[in-house]
């Protein structure tokens, strides 16, 4: 295997790393949940992309690479629907976002329920 | 349901079966077989089988909207990223309202899913015409309302 | 690189269930669980890779398709309880 496809996948696997990391960050540290989803729609997005492009550069093996090909397209098609679905039940059940005020810029200052 | 769709959705099923199998023995192969018709009379008992559940039949522009949804959801995740390492007081969350032009439902549920899947910004609940997205930002709401990637959808559903 | 990879996986595991135990809402501790789900596929894919066994991926297919079943089961099961019940403090609703 030539070096390129060795050092692509290597950086592939480390921005993958780098993202899910901040993800990871990012729900730890938003102030309220619908600002957390956001931070988890990185991970399960470019992050996990990233990882998975990587790990197919690693083995060119065809129906691995396939099998690695259909996680990716399951993972992007159900986040999504996931993340839909908690959020408008979430909003159905009365938890309210924690919005901007509008105009100056002081987002995050009635961070009670965090 | 037609002929088409029936046909189509064996296809499907039989290269999901091939491809997650790898292995081609006779055995394999039947229990393949008896799983695929087990699955297309479950689908034909749950009448799902029609144009809306093979969107492959959509439109030949499917290919490049997914391009130019990949380089979105690139340059929307820099963004949050950005965002999440420089802290909490930096965002600016925003629910609106914003309106879509897709007239069938399959063109909606592209719509909302892309703006989904779009870090930053996520469709909260659908009625009518009518879409409630949160996002992160308020360049996000911003962004969304000039519309371009309704536009885009709109140009896939005919 | 693997390696790497899959230790910044395990850490984001760690933030996630961290998130489910001290999250305020319902809602967070489902989006945490949610997480997890997605991260172990991806930790399934890394291991397998690691260890040499391609095999991991079958597991990992299956784990992608139950942690979407279990999440819109959980959601259709909160949402059935409707609007009657607050949501911001439930320490008995505390789902696993």
């Amino acid at each position: 295997m030539g070096t390129v496809v060795e050092i692509s996948s290597g950086f592939f696997l480390l921005v993958g790393a780098f993202l899910s990391v901040s993800g990871g960050v990012g729900v730890m540290r938003f102030p309220d949940f619908y600002s957390r989803m956001h931070a988890v729609g990185v991970t399960d997005t470019l992050a996990a992309s990233m990882i998975l492009i990587g790990l197919m550069l690693q083995m060119p093996e065809s129906l691995v690479v396939v099998k690695l090909i259909l996680i990716l397209l399951l993972t992007l098609f159900i986040n999504p629907t996931a993340s839909h679905a908690l959020a408008k039940a979430a909003l159905h059940n009365n938890l309210a976002p924690l919005l901007d005020k509008s105009g100056d810029n002081n987002a995050g200052d009635d961070s009670s329920n965090s | 349901m037609t002929i088409r769709h029936i046909l189509y959705l064996f296809l499907t099923l039989a290269a999901f079966w091939l491809l997650n199998s790898g292995i081609y023995s006779a055995l394999m192969l039947s229990l393949g077989a008896g799983s695929i018709a087990f699955v297309m009379y479950i689908s034909h008992r749950m009448d799902v089988v029609d144009h809306e559940s093979q969107p492959i039949l959509l439109s030949w522009k499917l290919p490049l909207y997914l391009i130019w949804l990949c380089k979105e959801v690139v340059v929307a995740n820099a963004v949050v990223v950005k965002h999440i390492w420089l802290g909490g007081r930096s965002i600016s969350p925003t629910l609106a309202t914003i309106n879509v032009t897709q007239g069938t439902d399959l063109g909606k549920m592209i719509y909302a899913n892309s703006i989904t899947l779009t870090p930053g910004t996520v469709t909260v609940d659908v009625v009518g015409n009518q879409f409630t997205v949160h996002a992160l930002i308020r360049e996000n709401i911003a962004a969304l309302k000039v519309g371009d990637m309704d536009r885009r959808v709109s140009e896939l559903e005919n | 690189m693997i390696a790497v990879a899959t230790i910044a996986i395990l850490v984001v595991m760690i933030l996630a269930i961290t998130r489910g135990i001290v999250g305020p809402t319902l809602y967070d501790r489902i989006l945490a669980v949610n997480m997890f789900g997605t991260k172990t596929v991806l930790l399934l894919s890394l291991l397998g890779f690691l260890m040499g066994r391609p095999e991991f991926l079958d597991i990992a297919i299956v784990y992608a398709l139950i942690n979407f079943i279990s999440v819109t089961g959980i959601l259709r099961y909160s949402d059935a309880l409707g609007s009657t019940v607050s949501v911001d403090e439930k320490p008995e609703k505390k789902e696993s």
